[in-house]
């Protein structure tokens, strides 16, 4: 049926959408690459020169780097935690019957559809602020002094900003994999005896184990590149204390004006998520068959 | 098959989920008691019950000029979104209806261009919009947002478009119908569910980005993103104020989004959990 006329006009249709991603992908990255070997300050454009490995050598010799390495990845691990553990609570407890189901399910997903600057900005002014914020009148009402959230523990209150976004994605997509379980299946091992524990253990896991790998792998992605909520909460600070590698690269480019060096930290950056874009790759290339 | 369960234990499932819902949708709800309030109101301490001033609507619109940032987010949004769908449509139909040996690396191939950083390209994309004056208009950013989502818009169509069954176009063409019959007729009315739900799920991730917006508008072309993050540096009274913003900001998007919930799923997991 695929006649050669057919196969080019389908050859003439996909070319638009594979050439732009070609340039969007090829250029950029080319540019970023080759700006990585140049000493080169938007301050100082008169200066430019090559600099062989310098940006590396300079990036990898700064304390901050190694920081928001570290942060990068305390910030993903955490938000991964609290979203997959409390996604899998969450979906199993409106995957029961329960009355006002709809209304329920849409109260849980909405922090998804807020704006990063607008869910962190409500969480800065509106939950933790430390003389204004909810958790100050809780700490209040209990007598307890109120607690600076941003000063005093600025990575773990930007990780639950960050986890409160991405908990209704986990929760959605564990919900929509629970819930192409085999009901027949549960029920015969709940009358041969078999306690909720080892249901839980041996059935609905393993049945949700890859909804949980995609949610893990695409969280994943999206969480290396967290950068607007630390904008307006604590600006990667005090210190470096909250700045991540995409903060650290923001800041090198558009702060100092230092383009070689951060065009070199782009390239970490890059290396950084190839490692889980392949795993991501692969999960989702099985299904694609 | 639905279990039978006893009345009790419905409830208390239903009290469980409630409170755990009304928590995380708390901040959500407060944004909206808080936004309805006066200044002195909303510093005052916990309350729940606001006066229900709308001042705080009137001092953003007028002091901010709210409706500036609300139409470039919508332009951005809508026309990042219809750009991709011109592109994405028909690359998505070849690869569903006549796809060759080659088609899963190409689709393969567009998922990776996805996952490479954004602030990996900070630099050179900041440099271009800088040198040919891209900075701060809407058709740069229109640009880089059709680009950014343009992988998920081709993915999210080819998996529709796959579901469309090849044996309904045999019998068109059985019957005598031509190519353009088979597209009217017969394709269009089966493949609109499908783009309708790319594009509602594409004009929220546009909505929402908040990395390009930020860094490549400063007044004129920045959408409700890279206003609410001005906010970040108040001066003054102003948690009803933001809340006032931020409540207008998210309002369209959060209806859009309860009705996508679905699409949501098969969108951002590119198919892979349906």
């Amino acid at each position: 049926m695929a006649t050669r006329q057919t196969a080019s006009l389908a050859r003439l249709m996909r070319a638009p959408a594979i050439i732009l991603l070609l340039i969007w992908m090829l250029v950029p990255l080319g540019m970023t690459l080759y700006y990585s070997f140049l000493n080169y300050n938007l301050l100082n454009p008169a200066n430019t020169s090559w600099a062989g490995w310098f940006n590396y050598q300079y990036f990898y010799s700064d304390p901050a780097f190694f920081e928001s390495i570290w942060n990068t990845l305390v910030l993903v691990l955490g938000v991964l935690l609290i979203t997959v553990c409390g996604g899998i609570g969450i979906a199993m407890l409106i995957d029961k019957p329960i009355f006002g189901q709809g209304l329920v399910r849409i109260l849980v997903i909405s922090p998804f559809f807020v704006m990063p600057p607008v869910a962190a900005l409500i969480w800065k002014n509106m939950i933790m602020h430390p003389s204004y914020g909810v958790f100050a009148d809780i700490a209040k009402f209990f007598g307890a002094n109120p607690v600076d959230w941003f000063a005093q523990f600025p990575l773990l209150s930007i990780i639950l900003i960050v986890a409160w976004q991405w908990l209704p994605f986990a929760t959605l997509i564990l919900l929509t994999s629970l819930q192409s379980l085999d009901g027949e299946q549960m029920e015969a091992a709940e009358m041969d005896g078999a306690p909720a524990l080892s249901r839980f253990i041996y059935l609905t896991l393993p049945h949700m184990a890859r909804a949980i790998t995609v949610v893990i792998l695409i969280q994943t992605i999206f969480l290396l590149g967290i950068y607007a909520e630390i904008l307006v909460t604590t600006n990667g600070g005090p210190g470096f204390a909250s700045t991540n590698l995409t903060y650290l690269i923001y800041r090198a480019a558009r702060l100092n004006f230092d383009i070689g060096g951060a065009a070199a930290g782009g390239i970490i950056a890059v290396i950084l998520a190839n490692f889980v874009a392949i795993f991501l790759m692969r999960a989702v290339g099985k299904n694609l068959d | 098959m639905a279990r039978a369960v006893s009345r009790n234990t419905k409830i208390g499932y239903t009290i469980a989920a409630w409170i755990v819902a009304l928590i995380i949708f708390f901040p959500i709800l407060y944004t909206i008691i808080t936004s309805l309030k006066t200044e002195q109101e909303a510093i005052a301490g916990f309350d729940l019950i606001p006066s229900f001033s709308l001042s705080s609507y009137e001092t953003v619109q007028s002091q901010n000029n709210y409706w500036r940032p609300f139409t470039n987010s919508v332009i951005l949004a809508v026309g990042s979104t219809l750009l991709a769908l011109i592109v994405a449509i028909p690359a998505a139909w070849a690869m569903a209806f006549s796809p060759t040996r080659r088609t899963k690396d190409i689709l393969m191939w567009m998922l990776s261009t996805k996952m490479m950083p954004a602030v990996a390209v900070l630099v050179p994309i900041y440099l271009i919009f800088l040198r040919t004056g891209l900075m701060d208009t809407r058709i740069g950013l229109v640009m880089i947002l059709m680009l950014m989502n343009l992988p998920i818009v081709v993915w999210m169509l080819y998996t529709y478009f796959r579901e469309i069954p090849g044996e309904i176009l045999e019998a068109a063409r059985m019957d005598g119908a031509t190519l353009k019959d088979e597209i009217l007729y017969v394709l269009t009315p089966m493949a609109v569910p499908g783009i309708a739900s790319t594009l509602l799920l594409n004009i929220i991730l546009a909505w929402n980005e908040a990395f390009w917006t930020i860094q490549l508008t400063t007044t004129n072309a920045a959408p409700l993103s890279a206003f609410i993050a001005s906010f970040s540096s108040p001066q003054g009274l102003f948690w009803a104020k933001l809340s006032a913003a931020s409540t207008m900001a998210i309002a369209p998007i959060l209806i859009l989004g309860w009705f996508s919930q679905k699409q949501l799923v098969r969108g951002l997991t590119f198919g892979a959990v349906k």
